[in-house]
């Protein structure tokens, strides 16, 4: 089998003519394999899904029970086996139950890795290299100039300012799944035990977390009639809300963000903060450079952000490569990949 | 937190991007409080303009970024980020400090680059600077190639990094300007004197500058309150403030400075002044151009502004002079907490005795009440100005005891602008307003007479919206409806003969030559002063005369106030 016929990229998503099913499909399909809970890649509506029991939770906590008919749970490492082809979860590192799936079919393995991360993140099982003959990459920080700073670094940064500005609440627009919770976890980690506000479309996330053994400290959710009271505290919402009338009856907010895109001044200015956090749930691009190697895969598709500059490293480094243009994904504003606007 | 190149960077960086003034100033006091010297000095240095690396060019840092990367990719890059420092900063390829581990050389200091560049042969430079960015984080590199290149922009002023200096204890800025141009970097004396940890050092620039003492506006109220006795009164003139100080260094050589009023150092752009400034002393005074003896508008003036170097050209055609108003320091001795009235008697008998070329003295004005100053702020033709009076802008009113206290002391000098211009202009056309006045005809289009090719005919010079009452915007509507010769649209045309229709006194702040009217004129923040119900429109204003008053308010609104 050659690997086109064993994964292909149609309007609906990335399929898999064999099975007969799609990973991460971005239309409503018969049967779906999904490798995280972002909305750009888990979507309500399918007949049937595969994903990992963290990530069918946190489908359910967004769209309801009912957001397919039928619920499969994988398990890391588990082969299932779907007609002629197996399908196995990995774990990807990226969020909470995040995966990435190794489809392999008459001796040919593809691994379709999702989102994924390589920097530790104690909300998430870290991410475990596969070996393929083909391994999609994602590509959110597919530039050279992407590289994550160390975390610790960052979250001084706001606890500096914290001590630099104790009169004023801190607000970070940070992304409800993965991002928010990471950034708890920094910030504990860090030593800042006092409360953590946090807006009400992210209680639910941040509690669903802590039923899976993701310790994160005093989380408060803000109520209106409060906000007024958050002088000098931490806030968390989502990045919508950062520049909205919700923020600005913060007393005298410093506007934080949390993003591996708050590496570019022109983008963090763009989106008027005052204190950006370099925190991604994205591989940099020095990460990026490092899994492929490691996955030892002699042919790269890459997808989802910068392809240009990654298929290049990869024809420099003699890996065969190719951009496998999807669509439909980062456009939802959830996944740091929500964050350019006319540049990719 | 170490006091290396990198953490001046995160100062510089979380300046970037804090709007807030006081923000800004918390972040400095901060990294100074807790930076030793010399670090916190070079740093000082470099957010007041006081670092000079004139070495590095963008060639050669786009060279060093081309031996280390792929082009290709670097294209992609720098395409993204839209900045040759920033994209070279982060796709540097050194090994990164993630979790801890890294570097085995520790990061440059900012004092230790200057000291390096200070001696280094242009040869080395490539060596060196790559070694820095080896050295680096993604930060410190943007900051160490924003710095030799000269990009650096961080929205910080030189006064409000000083303010930061003097945050670190109770100094006034104004004390630390006072002997900040007998400093030089790395600063300790200062930093120690801040910190209340050392004596004022010892300002031994023969010529530095003081801080200006600026006026209030006069108000209506001011005139009951204030005994015209105590006053002294001058023109106003429509310049630049300056502030020319000379002296003698301890080698009896002449130091020789022009300071704008914020401090900033302009000698560079007047040689002829600096030339003629033989004399020990700090005089406060105007920048003016003059030609055969007579002040030119503050448009000519412009043409010698924000210059680095002059030809003899612009020399020649633009010539500068100080018209001197107060004298600070009279040989090596500091008269400012002496009276004005014998700080101006020292300035007379200074300039006696000098006779510099390009100086000389703004004339007093004799008053004896308000009323006599009012004629001449609305004449100044009439009172010695001449034909001056076209670059005064109103009236210096100070106390005659007052000392020279820096900033804007209360009470003791005022000035009084002249009247915005005020013209007679007949109603043309009007039209409907927009929201609440839409059923109003409220936008209104008035003209000056001039000559043309059958006698007398109007020309529209502006457009008023507003100035008028809710009562007197009724009565123009009525007015409009009644009188009304012509309909375009939502544009009535009323009647403007010599006999029949409204003459409206507009008030406005300034004037212009544009070639987009037909008037050849522009006004600025026009309105509708006063209805002159009382006169026929064949006695409104003629168009040559806002020609005249042209030169006299173009130049208005140039410079911040004083
Ligand atoms: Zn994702
Ligand atoms: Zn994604």
């Amino acid at each position: 089998m050659r690997p086109h016929e064993l994964l292909t990229p149609t309007p609906s998503g990335l399929y898999c003519p064999p099975a007969d099913v799609y990973i991460d499909p971005v239309r409503p399909v018969a049967r779906a394999l999904i490798t995280h809970g972002h909305a750009d890649h888990a979507r309500a509506g399918h007949g049937a899904v595969l994903a990992t029991r963290e990530t069918l939770g946190i489908m359910a906590v967004r769209y309801g029970a009912a957001f397919t008919q039928q619920q499969q749970v994988a398990t890391w490492g588990e082969r299932v086996r779907i007609g002629e082809v197996g399908f196995t979860f990995h774990p990807a590192g990226h969020v909470l139950g995040s995966a990435q799936i190794a489809v392999d079919a008459g001796g040919l393995r593809i691994v379709a890795s999702g989102d994924y991360k390589r920097a530790a993140d104690r909300t998430c099982t870290a991410f475990e290299p596969v070996r393929c003959d083909v391994f999609i990459t994602e590509a959110t920080f597919g530039l050279p100039v992407f590289r994550h700073p160390d975390t610790a670094g960052e979250v001084a940064k706001l606890l500096d300012s914290l001590t630099l500005f104790p009169e004023r609440c801190h607000v970070i627009g940070a992304y409800a799944l993965g991002k928010a919770q990471r950034l708890v976890a920094l910030i504990r980690d860090a030593g800042y035990d006092r409360p953590i506000h946090v807006h009400g479309a992210m209680e639910k996330l941040m509690g669903f977390y802590e039923a899976h053994g993701v310790p994160l400290g005093d989380i408060h959710k803000v109520v209106a009639a409060e906000r007024k009271t958050l002088a000098g505290e931490i806030v968390i919402c989502p990045p919508s809300a950062v520049q909205d009338l919700w923020a600005r009856q913060l007393p005298d907010p410093v506007t934080a963000f949390a993003s591996g895109w708050m590496r570019i001044r022109a983008r963090a200015r763009q989106k008027g903060v005052e204190l950006p956090l370099i925190v991604s749930d994205h591989a940099d691009w020095d990460d990026l450079c490092a899994t492929i190697r490691e996955v030892g895969a002699p042919e790269v598709w890459v997808t989802h952000g910068q392809e240009d500059a990654l298929v290049r490293w990869c024809a420099m480094n003699g890996i065969r490569a190719r951009p496998l243009r999807l669509a439909g994904y980062g456009d939802d504003g959830e996944a740091d990949g929500e964050m350019p606007t006319a540049a990719s | 937190m170490t006091a290396d190149l990198n953490s001046f960077a995160w100062l510089l960086d979380r300046l970037a991007y804090e709007p807030r003034r006081n923000g800004k100033l918390a972040l400095m006091t901060d990294y100074f409080r807790r930076t030793p010297d010399p670090e916190r000095g070079h740093a000082l240095a470099a957010m007041t303009g006081q670092l000079a690396f004139a070495n590095a060019k963008a060639g050669l840092i786009r060279s060093l970024i081309t031996d280390r990367t792929d082009p290709e990719l670097f294209a992609l890059s720098y395409d993204y980020v839209g900045d040759l420092s920033e994209t070279v900063a982060l796709m540097w390829p050194a090994a990164r400090p993630r979790d801890g581990i890294g570097h085995n050389l520790p990061a440059p200091t900012l004092a230790g680059i200057v000291a390096a560049l200070a001696e280094a042969e242009k040869r080395e430079l490539p060596t060196l600077l790559a070694d820095w960015l080896d050295q680096l984080d993604e930060t410190g590199r943007w900051a160490l190639l924003k710095l030799i290149t000269g990009g650096l922009r961080i929205g910080v002023s030189a006064r409000l990094a000083k303010t930061a200096v003097a945050g670190l204890g109770a100094l006034p800025t104004d004390a630390i300007e006072e002997v900040w141009h007998g400093l030089t970097p790395p600063y300790e004396a200062l930093f120690a004197w801040a910190l209340g940890e050392g004596p004022e050092p010892e300002a031994d620039d023969p010529a530095p500058f003081r801080p200006a003492m600026l006026a209030h506006p006069m108000e209506d109220a001011d005139f009951d309150r204030l005994d015209p006795a105590a006053f002294s009164a001058e023109w106003k003139w429509d310049g630049i403030r300056i502030q020319a100080s000379s002296g003698l260094d301890a080698q009896d050589r002449r130091v020789t400075r022009l300071y704008s009023r914020t401090g900033e150092d302009i000698s560079g752009a007047f040689p002829e002044l600096v030339e003629a400034m033989q004399f020990d002393a700090a005089i406060d005074g105007e920048l003016l151009v003059l030609r055969e003896g007579r002040v030119q508008s503050f448009n000519v003036l412009q043409q010698r502004l924000n210059r680095k170097t002059v030809s003899a050209r612009l020399l020649a055609e633009y010539p500068a002079h100080v018209r001197a108003y107060d004298l600070l320091v009279d040989g090596t001795e500091d008269i400012r907490a002496l009276p004005l009235s014998e700080r101006r008697q020292r300035l007379e008998a200074l300039l006696a005795a000098k006779q510099p070329a390009r100086f000389d003295i703004s004339a007093e004005l004799p008053f004896t009440t308000w009323d006599d100053l009012a004629a001449a702020r609305a004449e100044p033709g009439s009172v010695g100005a001449g034909a001056d009076a076209d670059a005064i802008e109103g009236l210096m009113i100070k106390r005659s005891d007052s000392a020279y206290v820096p900033g804007r002391p209360k009470g003791l000098w005022f000035k009084w602008k002249r009247a915005p211009g005020l013209i007679d202009c007949v109603l043309m056309y009007a039209q409907r307003g927009h929201g609440k006045r839409s059923s109003f005809y409220s936008d209104f289009t008035f003209g000056c007479w001039r000559t043309g090719e059958n006698g007398d005919e109007l020309v529209p010079v502006g457009k008023a919206y507003f100035g008028f009452t809710d009562a007197e915007l009724t009565e123009l509507d009525r007015f409009v409806r009644k009188n009304t010769i012509n309909r375009f649209g939502p544009v009535r045309e009323v009647t403007h003969t010599a006999t029949s229709g409204l003459v409206l006194e507009i008030a406005f702040e300034g004037l212009q030559r544009s070639t987009r009217h037909k008037s050849g004129v522009a006004m600025r923040f026009p309105r509708i002063h006063r209805i002159r119900w009382d006169k026929p429109p064949g006695e409104a204003d003629r168009l040559d005369s806002i020609e005249r008053l042209m030169v006299r308010t173009s130049a208005t609104g140039s410079e911040p106030e004083g």
